[in-house]
């Protein structure tokens, strides 16, 4: 029969296209977890079914587009409406829907199963950055687009983890369930890695909850999936998967810092460490929507550079960025910067791109705000 | 009246039913997050304990989380982080309010629980998150959560995460109806 | 099947029958640009939303080129990420609301009359305001492009709170243009529900209509359904902006999942109101040039109602990866599987209708077979999307766009071109140019595809959507897709010269310009004269 061979034809070329190494720029991935495996095994399904309904239905089309032409003399016939073939047609795509249906189930139910997990990580999505939080571990972090800006401007090569690549990745223990809560502080995220096969909405106000459970050391990308605004191309996921000592010795490290970094509240600041260490946390935190220079971008995001407002008030300036301003993007940075991060950032502001204020903010000051 | 018209007049009967269907979606949404605790909104409502003995065999996690949104210069912890309860006992988490700003401000706690399921399990009589808060200038209060886990916890269920959020209320929005519907308790 | 078109000696001779309405009207026309403005002919205003209806497709299709220029290749080049969030809204919602709604509506007001033998819509004055309101409500949102801050930058799916609390201050601009469209909408389908339902030639009952008249009827009732609700929902957001309320702000106690809910409600019925009138369209084609009737009229018109009822309880899927309850993902995923059944159905009776035929491949029958061909693979790929385990690695990935372009473009974009080639001849007298039609549709079906099918690939390996740059692994398939959207977009301006050359001249065409037609448009001349069964035709059987 022509039809099968053709059908065979198509189907052995698109699965030594498959089998070819660039399988995985072309396909989901197979993934690093029961699930994505899974889900995989779900898609690949789906789709070679499609592919043979595909393959028999466009066979008959073309077949009489090609047969039944009027220029070869075709003659019409005039038959309609055939209750067995009506039924038959609705009939079998009902049982393959339910053939479909059976292991989708199983598939989901799988997913929804939350077992005890060994380790609940806290996913904040903030425009336009990721927020960790280990919950009961005192280890909390942004993670940020490391990409310069120069390769996104094109003046500067760009790098093989282009857009993908963060200061401080998700780290997490391989071989252990780990409980992913989202939620937001501002608009609603995304937080996706393909590998992993979990993606789940932030959702400001509301927490959601997710699941992984990674079998292989490794790194794996991401990105966030639900429109956030301007930089929303810009705020990828990186999950840093070690084994369980390796992850132990990492926790323990940052332990220390996170100590080591609250030691330095109570010291005296000099302008120029506050202006050095302000210059490091205005850029990965505040530059995407006040911009490098302090330019803004009016009317959403205001100008810091000669905004009079600000720098007449020192009280209001601190009160913003510590506690947010309702109804604006701008969010309380009280629960996610330390306070020597915050006394820095605030006095960057007010002596940066001309702003020569002269201000210095102590972080003993703002320490004070952040636990009374 | 013209068969144009009747025709006419049924198609706005049913623009406006859909209308008055649209309307009516915002308080059906609550009613079907309170049934199938769908983002926790059952824990925004007090509920009686569920009467019955206590699970002593079995242990269920409890977390607390404490968020805050912009603009309200407080802050909200729990007294404990984590607890660990029988189902069908009572628990009392007391939570700590702080205004650290300079004047008197409003806020309220919303409530978000995790896995949803658990939300129509957990049954709390007491709580700062049915009401709004007020708190002068300075002003640090400890408030108590009172809450049960009822026996029917589905056995899956190993932890459970309750966060609050804070938020600031403005006279603006505390004026304007939040299109969310009060139900009683039914203690 | 009755024969649709009653014998010409019944026709001509028919008894004058009242039920026309607004007969008298027409008579004295201003002439210059106040007969277009005050027009009430359905054939005028059937013209003037068509214009509308391309006018906002070649800006559509220009913002939809700014986006695919900038995605050429990655880095940021030709527009910053403010303006290309302002791109892929306004591309999204001129071509939902501006291009494929009125294109459909003017085909309506053309062609719904002429194939039930009225002499007009029922309602011709409103019919005019509801064209009206469309130029309005969309001037008001293109100026939203010049306004502080830009225009809407939130998708065209304007998930609030990035939309309401986060949005730009001419949101509420954005706002009441939509509450413009939707009345006209709304407008638009009480006068195509009065029309069908009261002004049928005597003799025609609901089952002897055609398809197109029947997927409008449908889609219309559908519009009455949903419209409120979108209506609803943007007051809500209204409210929410400027009035301090706080349906979709957690702060006061709202939920933005509500938002997604209550959109949803309205989107998912909305998708098919763009693909029914899409799915007459090609069943009156397909039998026109196969010269066979189509396979299985009623089980076509059963599975249109279908897919309708359908589309209200499947509007979750859209939204699995919110957080759902395991019950309702469930629930949603069958529901979405389920819509398979009808739409098979309808694509098995085509291809049916093929067989055994004396098929010709004029230019509206290329543009149809294409229709059914992408139309299917789209239809694959939401089969796909069903899945709501595998959708939680598609969601919102290029797989989505893809998925949903092959419906609109090659889906119902197709179908309006396939009925603008096959009805020209009834508009204009003339037969469009076959050898430029030729042209147009091979090079837009190539176009298409390579636009398209790689967006597929990207999706799979893991491309976001709505993303002004990407990672270095969706290089290739972006390339590719830039190169078949400017493919595709320049090789409009072939339809434009088609149309115009067919207004002004070409071969002329008799009132039955198909030999294979059988409806009841095909029996008054060609170019249809302005009034048109001001007698209605009688299409009663003789008794027995």
């Amino acid at each position: 029969m022509r039809k099968t061979s053709v059908l065979a034809a198509l189907v052995a070329g698109v699965a030594g296209f498959e089998r070819n190494a660039l399988a995985n720029e072309w396909n989901m991935p197979v993934g690093v977890t029961e699930v994505s495996r899974h889900v995989y095994g779900l898609h690949m399904t789906i789709f070679w079914i499609c592919v043979v309904i595909g393959a028999v239905v466009f066979s008959v089309m073309f077949y009489s587009l090609f047969r039944y032409r009027r220029s070869k003399g075709a003659k019409a016939a005039n038959f309609h409406e055939h209750t067995t073939v009506e039924i038959f047609w609705t009939a079998v795509p009902l049982l393959i829907l339910v053939a479909m249906a059976i292991p989708a189930t199983a598939t989901l139910r799988h997913m929804y199963d939350a077992t005890e997990a060994e380790l609940d990580v806290m996913v904040t999505g903030h425009q336009w950055r990721w927020h960790y939080d280990y919950i009961g571990e005192d280890v909390n972090y942004f993670s940020n687009l490391a990409t310069p800006r120069e390769q996104i401007d094109g003046t500067q090569a760009k790098d093989a983890n282009y857009l993908l690549e963060v200061d401080q990745p998700l780290v997490l223990p391989v071989e252990r369930k780990v409980r992913l809560l989202m939620t937001s502080s501002d608009v609603i995220h995304s937080w996706w890695v393909p590998d992993l096969a979990v993606k789940k909405d932030a959702i400001p106000g509301f927490v959601n909850e997710a699941w992984t459970r990674i079998d292989e050391p490794g790194i794996y990308r991401g990105q966030c999936a639900e429109l956030c605004g301007k930089d929303h191309a810009f705020m990828p996921v990186v999950v840093h998967a070690m084994a369980q000592d390796e992850f132990d010795t990492w926790l323990a490290e940052r332990k220390q810092e996170a100590a080591a970094a609250a030691s330095g509240v109570d010291r005296n600041w000099t302008l120029p460490e506050l202006m050095e260490r302000g210059e490091q946390v205005y850029g990965s935190i505040c530059a995407s929507c006040h911009q490098p220079e302090g330019q803004g971008l009016p009317p959403t995001f205001p100008a810091l550079a000669n905004n009079q407002a600000l720098l007449d008030d020192l009280e209001h300036h601190i009160d913003t960025v510590v506690n947010g301003v309702a109804g604006t993007p701008m969010p309380a940075f009280s629960g996610t910067l330390n306070a020597v991060d915050i006394a820095a950032v605030i006095t960057y502001e007010r002596n940066a791109w001309g702003n020569d204020t002269g201000d210095i903010v102590q972080p003993s000051a703002i320490q004070a705000q952040l636990s009374p | 009246m013209t068969p144009v018209q009747r025709t006419v007049t049924k198609t706005l009967v049913a623009l406006v039913a859909m209308v008055g269907f649209t309307i009516a979606l915002v308080p059906l949404y609550d009613v079907f997050c309170q049934i199938t605790g769908l983002n926790g909104r059952a824990a925004s409502e007090p509920k009686a304990f569920a009467s019955g003995n206590v699970d002593e065999s079995r242990y269920v996690t409890v977390q607390f989380i404490t968020r805050k949104g912009s603009g309200l210069p407080w802050r909200l912890e729990a007294l404990d982080n984590q607890i660990r309860v029988h189902p069908g006992q009572a628990y009392e988490v007391d939570f700590v309010f702080t205004n650290y700003g300079k004047v008197a401000y409003r806020g309220r706690a919303v409530p978000s629980i995790s896995p949803g399921e658990a939300s129509l399990h957990l049954r709390k009589v007491t709580c700062f998150c049915f009401q709004e808060q007020r708190l002068e200038a300075g002003e640090r209060v400890q408030l108590p959560m009172v809450f049960q886990l009822s026996r029917d916890l589905p056995e899956s269920v190993h932890t459970v995460t309750l966060a609050y959020t804070l938020y600031p209320i403005t006279d603006h929005m505390a004026a304007s109806n939040n299109g969310a519907i009060s139900q009683g308790g039914d203690a | 099947m009755a024969p649709k078109i009653p014998p010409k000696a019944r026709l001509e001779h028919s008894e004058s029958v009242t039920g026309g309405a607004a007969v008298d009207e027409h008579e004295h026309h201003p002439s210059g640009p106040l007969r277009w403005l005050l027009t009430t002919n359905h054939k005028e205003i059937g013209t003037l939303y068509l214009i509308f209806s391309l006018t906002m497709f070649l800006i559509g299709g220009v913002m939809a080129l700014v986006i695919r220029v900038e995605l050429f290749q990655p880095g940021l080049q030709l527009v910053r990420p403010e303006f290309f969030n302002q791109m892929t809204t306004m591309h999204g919602l001129i071509m939902v609301f501006g291009a494929v709604m009125p294109g459909f509506v003017g085909l309506a007001n053309w062609m719904v009359p002429l194939q039930i033998g009225a002499p007009d819509m029922a309602l011709p004055r409103l019919n005019n305001f509801s064209f009206w309101l469309l130029p309005v409500a969309f001037l008001l949102l293109l100026s939203t492009l010049l306004m502080p801050g830009g225009g809407p930058n939130f998708g065209w799916t304007f998930y609030a709170p990035l939309s309401t609390t986060y949005s730009p201050p001419s949101t509420t601009f954005f706002i009441l243009s939509l509450h413009m469209a939707g009345i006209s909408s709304i407008l638009g389908a009480i006068n195509i529900i009065a029309t069908i339902l009261n002004l049928r030639a005597p003799g025609m009952r609901l089952m002897d209509m055609t398809l197109f008249v029947w997927t409008w009827l449908i889609t219309a009732f559908l519009l009455i359904a949903v419209m409120p609700v979108l209506a609803g929902v943007i007051t809500m957001m209204l409210m929410d902006i400027n009035f301090g309320t706080s349906f979709f702000n957690a702060a006061g106690g709202g939920d933005p999942v509500l938002f997604q809910h209550l959109f949803w409600f309205f989107g998912h019925p909305e998708v098919y109101i763009m693909i029914l009138p899409a799915f007459g369209i090609i069943s009156i084609i397909v039998p026109t040039f196969a010269r066979k009737p189509l396979f299985g009229y009623a089980s076509m018109v059963y599975a249109t109602a279908s897919i309708a009822i359908l589309s209200f309880l499947v509007w979750a899927h859209h939204m699995f990866s919110v957080g759902l309850p395991l019950i309702a993902e469930l629930f949603f995923m069958y529901t979405t599987m389920l819509i398979a059944v009808p739409t098979g159905v309808k694509v098995f009776n085509w291809i049916t209708t093929l067989f055994r035929g004396s098929i010709t491949f004029e230019t509206p029958m290329l543009f149809s077979l294409a229709f059914i061909v992408l139309f299917t693979i789209g239809g694959f790929s939401g089969l796909m999307l069903a899945i709501a385990p595998a959708d939680f690695q598609y969601h919102d990935t290029y797989f989505v766009v893809a998925h949903f372009h092959y419906v609109l473009v090659p889906g119902a974009v197709f179908s309006i071109m396939a009925a603008v080639y096959y009805w020209l001849p009834k508009w204009t007298g003339h037969y469009p140019d076959e050898r430029i039609g030729r042209w147009h549709f091979w090079l837009s079906v190539i176009g298409v595809n390579l636009l398209f099918f790689p967006m597929h690939f990207a999706g799979l390996a893991g491309m976001p959507r709505r993303i002004p740059d990407y990672a270095l692994q969706f290089a290739d398939f972006n390339m590719a897709s830039s190169i078949g959207g400017f493919l595709f977009g320049f090789s409009q301006l072939l339809f434009v010269w088609v149309v115009i050359k067919c207004v002004r001249g070409g071969e002329t065409a008799p009132a039955k310009a198909w030999d294979g037609a059988t409806d009841l448009e095909w029996s008054v001349p060609s170019p249809a004269p302005l009034h048109t069964f001001e007698t209605p035709p009688d299409l009663r059987r003789v008794a027995g």
